[in-house]
């Protein structure tokens, strides 16, 4: 079999692998919303201020809620394939649109901050392993150790103290300043702006686990019979560090960045509600405060897809770096 | 050499423990230094630190944030331990059974282990505690949900390295109920690796649990520092002290118990001392 057909298959199978634990998430979503007190027309009920016995039945026949609980999952499941999430009956609109409205912003501010946590992660990392235990190595420590047990809402208030309140050179809160109608170049330098403090915020808590892990994975690899190889050979200190070493050592870090996507938008609630960052972590708590479950439900769901859409991409983007990786 | 005298040789280890029982001290006396409910109204409002009377000043509707802190520090430890306590005898029971029967139970609870780790697990709390209404008990429930399975994955993998070894074959030949060979035998063995993420867990812990208190979801009966924080953070503006202080409180304790972390396990797992 050529590598070619090989790679279709390992990636055909991964994709196989991913179905059962989207099914599995769907599942539980239903769950979680069967385990909330009320259902959809209780709400409406309560929104309304006053509903009769007889028409909240008929309201719970139409949404189909009388039926047996097979049958409710069987639709729900029909539904979420159809990327159906049900409706936000606070913002009056189906959760679905919200939710998709709403992906950019988070996806610009999560790609920024992976980017700058690997790419710094990796730096640091590097300069502490090769400083190992110098001055450099022990304030890269501390450093992260200190990041590493910092709630992030918290540091995310303190830049805003700081940088927008006392100094003015970033914006409190917002993606981008409605009120000035920039176009164009201006308007990405404006987002641009907006986006200095939360990516920071976000960032900071991976940038100390990518420095430790860089740091770590450096020291293994510095250990093994191809570095002694290599020094046998008369290749230059400088030069298995920087070619033969670090290129192994990123590959766990590859990974990690994948396995950390889901904790990733999880701080994203957090940072966003902190900033007003328009996205979806901003939206889930909007959500919760007016209760509304099923919007919940969906950003959760989403969520929870997007992380193994992820996790797929970084699965096929190793076996190409790796190829010592089985594919078959 | 003892345990202890192995832990000591990490100076930041034994730092952390006099911190964090510094704190421990400051929850269970939080009562007798400051006698009144940390919700009342202490005095006037928006005083800056050191002024009216307030050590670290209080806040918009008078309350006093030191007081907020010591009773803070009880919640936070009480939360922060019994959920790490649910989620490691969670852990360790799924863990064993899976390790040491193989078979379906092995394969169900790998499965699930594996979604957990796909689920955003903040998302997952956040939604477990709505749907329950906040409440100390469901904030428990929902953070251990969330912890057990990386204990249980632990467990599982000690179990399966141990369970042919010769003395557990011995224990078989002997006639050994399996339950005993499990928890008296395997389980003892197995018992610092689970300590070591056992502890690191309470760090964590109390990080989700000052951050859903932050998103309004704490007990609304109970002070802690992330509620401290939520409700400042509108007066960023005018009054940075009532934000700043429960965050500094927070980040030394966590701090505090990832060094004592570390103390546990360089002094149990003496091997590993040199990789790092």
């Amino acid at each position: 079999m050529s590598h070619a057909s090989r790679r279709i298959r390992y990636v055909l199978k991964r994709l196989l692998q991913a179905i059962p634990i989207v099914l599995a998430i769907v599942i539980l979503n239903f769950f979680l919303l069967q385990l909330a007190e009320g259902d959809a027309v209780d709400v409406l009920a309560g929104e309304a201020g006053s509903a009769t016995p007889e028409y909240m039945a008929e309201l719970r026949a139409k949404f189909g809620l009388d039926q047996p609980l097979p049958v409710q999952l069987a639709v729900y499941l029909k539904n979420v394939a159809m990327l159906d999430l049900g409706y936000s009956f606070r913002h009056e609109m189906p959760v679905s649109e919200l939710i998709f409205d709403r992906l950019f912003a988070t996806m610009l501010l999560m790609v920024s901050t992976i980017l700058l946590a690997v790419g710094f992660g990796v730096l640091l990392g590097l300069v502490a392993a090769t400083g190992l235990n110098t001055w450099r190595d022990t304030v890269i420590s501390v450093f992260a150790l200190i990041t590493y047990a910092t709630p992030l809402f918290w540091v995310g208030l303190m830049l805003i103290v700081v940088f927008s309140l006392n100094l003015g050179w970033f914006p409190t809160s917002g993606m981008e300043n409605f009120a000035m109608f920039y176009e164009g170049w201006d308007r990405v330098f404006d987002i641009a702006r907006h986006m200095v403090l939360p990516t920071i915020t976000l960032s900071l808590f991976y940038l100390a686990l990518y420095t430790r892990l860089m740091r770590a994975s450096m020291l293994e690899q510095a250990g093994q019979d191809y570095v002694t190889t290599a020094r046998a050979k008369g290749v230059t200190e400088r030069r298995i560090m920087f070619v033969h070493v670090l290129r192994n050592a990123l590959l766990p870090v590859v990974t990690m960045a994948g396995v950390q996507v889901g904790a990733l938008i999880g701080g994203s609630v957090i940072v966003e509600s902190v900033f007003a960052w328009p996205g979806l972590g901003m939206l889930a708590f909007e959500a919760l405060f007016s209760r509304d479950l099923n919007l919940l439900l969906g950003i959760f769901l989403l969520s929870a897809v997007l992380v193994v859409a992820v996790n797929l991409v970084v699965d096929i983007v190793y076996s190409s770096l790796d190829p010592r990786i089985e594919v078959s | 050499m003892t345990f202890w005298k192995l832990f000591a040789r990490n100076r930041g280890a034994v730092a952390g423990l006099a911190i964090l029982g510094f704190i421990a001290i400051m929850g269970t006396t939080a009562q007798l230094f400051f006698p009144a409910d940390p919700f009342s109204l202490a005095g006037k409002s928006m005083s800056p630190p050191g002024e009216n009377g307030f050590l670290l000043g209080s806040d918009s509707l008078g309350r006093d944030v030191a007081a907020g802190i010591a009773h803070g520090a009880k919640t936070s430890l009480l939360i922060g331990l019994l959920a790490t306590l649910v989620a490691v005898l969670v852990g360790v029971v799924m863990g064993a059974l899976a390790g040491y029967y193989g078979g379906w139970i092995d394969n169900l609870l790998m499965r699930a282990t594996e979604m957990f780790q796909t689920i955003p697990s903040f998302i997952f709390a956040i939604l477990l505690v709505a749907i329950m209404k906040p409440s100390i008990e469901s904030i428990v429930i929902a953070i251990a949900v969330v912890s057990w399975p990386a204990v249980a994955r632990l467990v599982r993998g000690e179990f399966l390295s141990m369970r042919n070894r010769e003395f557990v074959q011995a224990c078989h030949t002997i006639g050994m109920s399996d339950m005993r060979i499990m928890l008296r035998e395997i389980l003892p063995n197995c018992l610092s690796p689970v300590i070591v993420i056992g502890s690191l867990m309470v760090a964590t812990a109390i990080l989700i649990e000052s951050g859903l208190a932050f998103l309004g979801l704490g007990d609304p009966n109970i002070m802690s520092w992330g509620f401290q924080i939520g409700a400042g953070r509108t007066l960023l503006r005018s009054a940075w002290w009532v934000c700043t202080f429960p965050g500094i409180a927070i980040l030394i304790t966590v701090l505090a118990i990832n060094l004592v972390g570390e103390g546990i396990n360089d002094a149990l797992n003496p091997r590993l001392r040199e990789r790092s």
